[in-house]
């Protein structure tokens, strides 16, 4: 391992411009003649729109245009869309219902919007917002998922009887069933996999300016994926051709998901700047992210397992509700669907599973992919499962997934998903050593002694990450391929550029994706720049997500350098005056093998570029390749997270004392950056299982809008982790890597609520675990410290 | 509007603002530095802290107006341009106490006054409650705890210290 290369703690590129302040997100971002744009944002969950009266807000100071949704739908522009089409059992389509950015008729969630106000400045537009008048004819809601289909709930969209998208299944229900009969013991349990919501901390933001003389656009967007953004706003929404319009997703702050999906702000903005010929800059307050962001989760779950006499699983049936909200966003369908039930084997060898699910309108947010998407929930329902069943069968937790694990690869599931490579017991042995499990019994003893209930949760999770092979996401519904792309430009002196269609906020892509390519290259790490985040610059990409950009992107990055390295090595030959086959390339120099002549990297790209000593009829002149990479198959991150809790009998805290992660991600490039991963992801399962709940009144307001009311994780919340790694290499991408950025987020759950049951001795709790909702389990049982 | 003059990274502003202006508004949209960041609207988040004669204080929850003769040092003045890092800031690369990084300004800002007010060796458990008002979203505060810690015990030795305040 070189100082730079694979392997290596290389310091991150990117945060000399953080730590300094000058980092450039796109509020930091401003255009001459700037306007800012004022969402107003219906205060009902389900209304009918009936007026709107603008008339005493149009003379106010500074207001440039006040538009509603019925202005909008004159323009004629197209609808946001959900991407991925996902059938129901009986074959029939998603039951998509229409989205306009601006909502013109009615209503359907809290912060809907359905017009907006442009100014000179926020503070004028928002002075003018208030004289707009907006007549509602306030209409029931539903906002619970579990009653969202019932006969008699409030109708959503016409095209959507019941409220139900689709009932969608995967596996074999008869043979499922039939290992269930035969089976000699069940475990069933119910769950409510709480509603989240992402909170990046950098709030959404869009800046749009229009061109006349061009007539081409161009969007600022905090976005995960630029490209995707312009090919929906161009293609589906119809504001301009893709060559018409630019968008840029500088330094992005956070994402989790939520910065994945095409918004009505963006589009509203776009619209706007058009219209009044000049830019319009809209930046969310966190109070209209809370009612904007698509949320996370909302699953409500009933699941069985079956076990023969020897403890061997034998059967899983799964029926889920997923609340998808008001409308469809962006990925909505596939999250609950394809990156859920196709994870429901876990770790474990299970012959039969059966999962089906409803997913229905609700009058809330959008629902979409949020850190982990779909397998959070699959994890949370499979490990929850497996925990509970080796208390009711009298086993060592440990020793029951030991009995369960996969252990051949590769490994088909019954749930589609075929498992490459891994070597789950190595990572649960490597736990229970870290984390001392055999000293558990005695550290809760002297718990007790202070009047205190300890706890011990596992989970060994395991996530299907670098989506994805495109022709496989094509036969499932999706509308898009899931390659990415790269670029190595060469410059004459041999520095080099590198520009990818994956798009970092925080995962420090600048400096990873710089390793890779200063270590193949023999650079200095300085003379690699990566581009990203601009459809001017890049391409096209699929931008980041679930945990591609190392599985997927990278991978796009070795097919372009082993072309500039096979064209290099021509030049060199011609330089060198030897026979192609001959030179080798190494450590920054090609040599002509069996000789002491050689010529650095630095001379082979400037002679590239001055052309002078090859034939430009047989070589062309430059430097400069490209690639798209599709996988072959999903990665398969897997790992044991061991949690353990004390849990104070008084107030009801459930304190995370301790945190062991062993996780397989493959072939790690920067492990300062990945342990940064994990600790992130954790924090949020973390929270999930504990602090954060979005909560929302009968009527379909939201009660938990802003953090005096949504509980994000603090400093205090959280313990010091320990973070370890096991190493199965990906067997189907050139550098072996599996992903890292969501495994936290998806063991965490499991781990804390197993840990808090354990410590409780009642299953009977859902996320997340309050300090109110563990003191009224408390309640229940009765439970309290031996000792006290 | 009124003027209000005031002290900003060593140099002297005086700006025209609306009664309702708040400090981190004067500081991002009238002085273009936008290191300083606005990640809520409930003074929760610590994204925004900059230092008020010296000391830590949320630039959302105060008026510019309250500014007169003030001494403010944003994430900008912490260390000279072109020069080395404040020994915190160093602190947090070092660490990897930072990913997306839009929480960081505040959160340098947070430990350099936590480190004033409670010197050059703190334990986990004192910086983490000393965070409560600084939300990340990203890092789970593993490694913001230990860029801090490293970061206190460098300012003893640290030449740039409070080189601006």
């Amino acid at each position: 391992m070189s100082a730079i290369g694979i392997g290596a703690a290389v310091r991150r590129k990117e945060d000399q411009r953080f730590i300094t302040g000058r980092g450039h997100y796109t509020d930091d971002i401003n255009r001459p003649g700037q306007a800012a744009i004022y969402f107003i944002r219906s205060p009902h969950a389900h209304a009918r729109i009936k007026t709107i009266n603008k008339s005493a807000a149009a003379g106010m100071p500074g207001v440039a245009g006040i538009f509603t949704g019925t202005e909008f739908a004159q323009d004629k522009l197209g609808n946001l869309i959900c991407g991925w089409t996902v059938l129901s059992k009986d074959g029939s389509p998603m039951k998509m219902a229409p989205h306009a950015a601006l909502a013109a008729g009615k209503a359907n969630h809290v912060g809907d919007a359905v017009a907006v106000v442009i100014a000179d400045t926020l503070a004028q537009a928002k002075d003018a917002a208030e004289k707009v008048k907006v007549e509602y004819e306030v209409l029931a809601a539903v906002v619970d998922p579990a009653k969202a289909a019932a006969n008699g709930a409030p109708l959503i969209h016409e095209v959507a009887p019941n409220n139900t998208i689709y009932n969608w299944h995967l596996g074999d229900p008869a043979a499922t069933d039939a290992a269930f009969r035969n089976a000699s013991h069940v475990t069933a349990l119910e769950f409510v996999n709480n509603r989240l919501v992402p909170n990046a901390m950098e709030p959404r933001a869009a800046l749009a300016e229009y061109d006349a003389a061009s007539g081409s656009l161009t969007l600022w967007n905090a976005s995960q994926n630029p490209h995707v953004a312009r090919l929906v706003i161009s293609a589906f929404v119809g504001m301009a051709p893709e060559n018409k319009l630019r968008v840029v997703a500088p330094d992005v702050g956070g994402g989790f998901g939520s910065k994945i999906f095409i918004y009505p702000e963006e589009v509203v903005c776009l619209w706007a700047a058009r219209k009044l010929n000049r830019p319009v800059k809209w930046t969310a307050e966190r109070s209209e992210s809370f009612i904007t962001d698509a949320h996370g989760r909302d699953h409500v779950t009933k699941a069985q397992m079956a076990f023969d006499g020897e403890g061997k699983i034998v059967g899983l049936k799964v029926h889920t509700i997923a609340n998808l909200g008001a409308y469809m966003s962006t990925f909505s369908s596939a999250v609950p669907t394809f990156l859920y039930a196709t994870l429901l084997s876990g770790q474990y060898e299970i012959p039969h599973i059966y999962c089906e699910v409803d997913a229905v309108y609700t009058n809330t947010v959008p629902v979409d992919a949020y850190r982990g998407a779909g397998r959070p929930e699959a994890a949370y329902v499979v490990e929850r499962l497996v925990e509970v069943s080796a208390r009711e069968l009298g086993i060592d937790p440990a020793v029951l997934r030991e009995k369960n694990f996969v252990k051949k690869f590769p490994y088909q599931t019954s749930v589609a998903s075929l498992y490459d490579a891994g070597d789950f017991n190595a990572s649960l042995q490597k736990a229970l050593q870290i984390h001392d499990y055999k000293g558990f019994a005695k550290r809760r003893r002297e718990s007790e002694r202070n009047g205190k209930l300890r706890g011990i949760g596992f989970a060994s999770y395991i996530e299907a990450c670098g989506v994805a092979p495109s022709s496989l996401v094509g036969q499932l519904g999706a509308g898009v391929g899931l390659w990415e792309s790269a670029e190595v430009r060469v410059n004459p002196t041999g520095s080099v550029e590198v520009l990818t269609g994956c798009h970092a906020h925080g995962q420090g892509h600048e400096t990873t994706f710089a390793q890779l390519v200063a270590d193949r290259l023999g650079i200095a790490i300085d003379q690699v720049n990566v581009l990203h985040g601009d459809t001017d610059i890049v391409q096209f990409g699929m931008g980041t997500y679930g945990s591609r950009s190392g599985a997927v992107g990278m991978s796009a990055i070795v097919k372009a350098l082993d072309k500039v390295e096979a064209k290099a090595k021509k030049i060199a030959a011609h330089l060198l005056e030897a026979a192609e086959a001959d030179i080798v390339f190494k450590d920054g120099k090609f040599t002509v093998a069996g000789t002491d002549k050689s010529a650095a990297w630095g001379e082979v790209a400037l002679g590239a570029y001055v052309a002078h000593k090859f034939p430009t009829s047989e070589i062309e002149p430059g430097l400069k390749e490209s690639s798209f990479y599709d996988p072959t198959n999903f990665t398969f991150p897997a790992g044991c997270h061991i949690c353990e809790v004390e849990v104070d009998p008084d107030t009801g805290e459930a304190a995370v004392v301790g945190w062991t992660a062993v996780d397989d991600f493959g072939t790690v490039v920067n492990p300062m950056i990945v342990e940064g991963q994990v600790h992130g992801g954790v924090a949020q399962g973390v929270g999930q299982a504990l602090l954060e709940h979005t909560v929302y009144d009968d009527k379909g307001q939201l009660i938990t809008g802003s953090y005096m009311d949504y509980a994000m994780p603090r400093a205090d919340n959280l313990p010091d982790f320990k973070v370890d790694m096991t190493v199965t290499r990906c067997p189907s991408n050139p550098l072996g890597i599996k992903g890292c950025g969501e495994a936290g987020a998806i063991a965490a759950p499991a781990a804390v609520m197993n840990a808090v049951t354990d410590a409780l001795g009642t299953e009977a709790i859902d996320m997340p675990a309050t300090p109110a909702s563990v003191w009224a389990a408390l309640q229940r049982t009765n439970k309290l410290p031996r000792a006290a | 509007m009124a003027a209000v003059s005031l002290t900003v990274n060593g140099k002297p502003v005086t700006a025209d603002v609306d009664s309702r202006t708040l400090l981190v508004q004067l500081l991002r949209e009238q002085l273009r530095l936008t290191g300083t960041h606005v990640g809520c609207d409930t003074s929760q988040c610590g994204a925004c802290v900059v230092h008020v004669n010296g000391r830590a204080v949320k630039s959302c929850t105060i008026l510019a107006l309250q500014l007169e003769g003030a001494n403010v040092l944003t994430i900008e003045g912490l260390a000279p341009a072109d020069g080395p890092l404040h020994p915190m800031q160093e602190a947090f690369r070092e660490n990897h106490g930072l990913q997306c990084g839009y929480c960081t300004p505040g959160m340098i800002m947070t430990a350099v006054d936590m480190v004033r007010r409670k010197g050059h060796d703190l334990d986990d458990h004192t910086i983490r409650e000393e965070l409560e008002g600084n939300i990340c979203r990203c890092t789970g505060y593993h490694n913001i705890v230990k860029a801090i810690a490293a970061g206190a015990r460098a300012m003893r030795h640290g030449a740039t210290a409070a080189a601006a305040e």
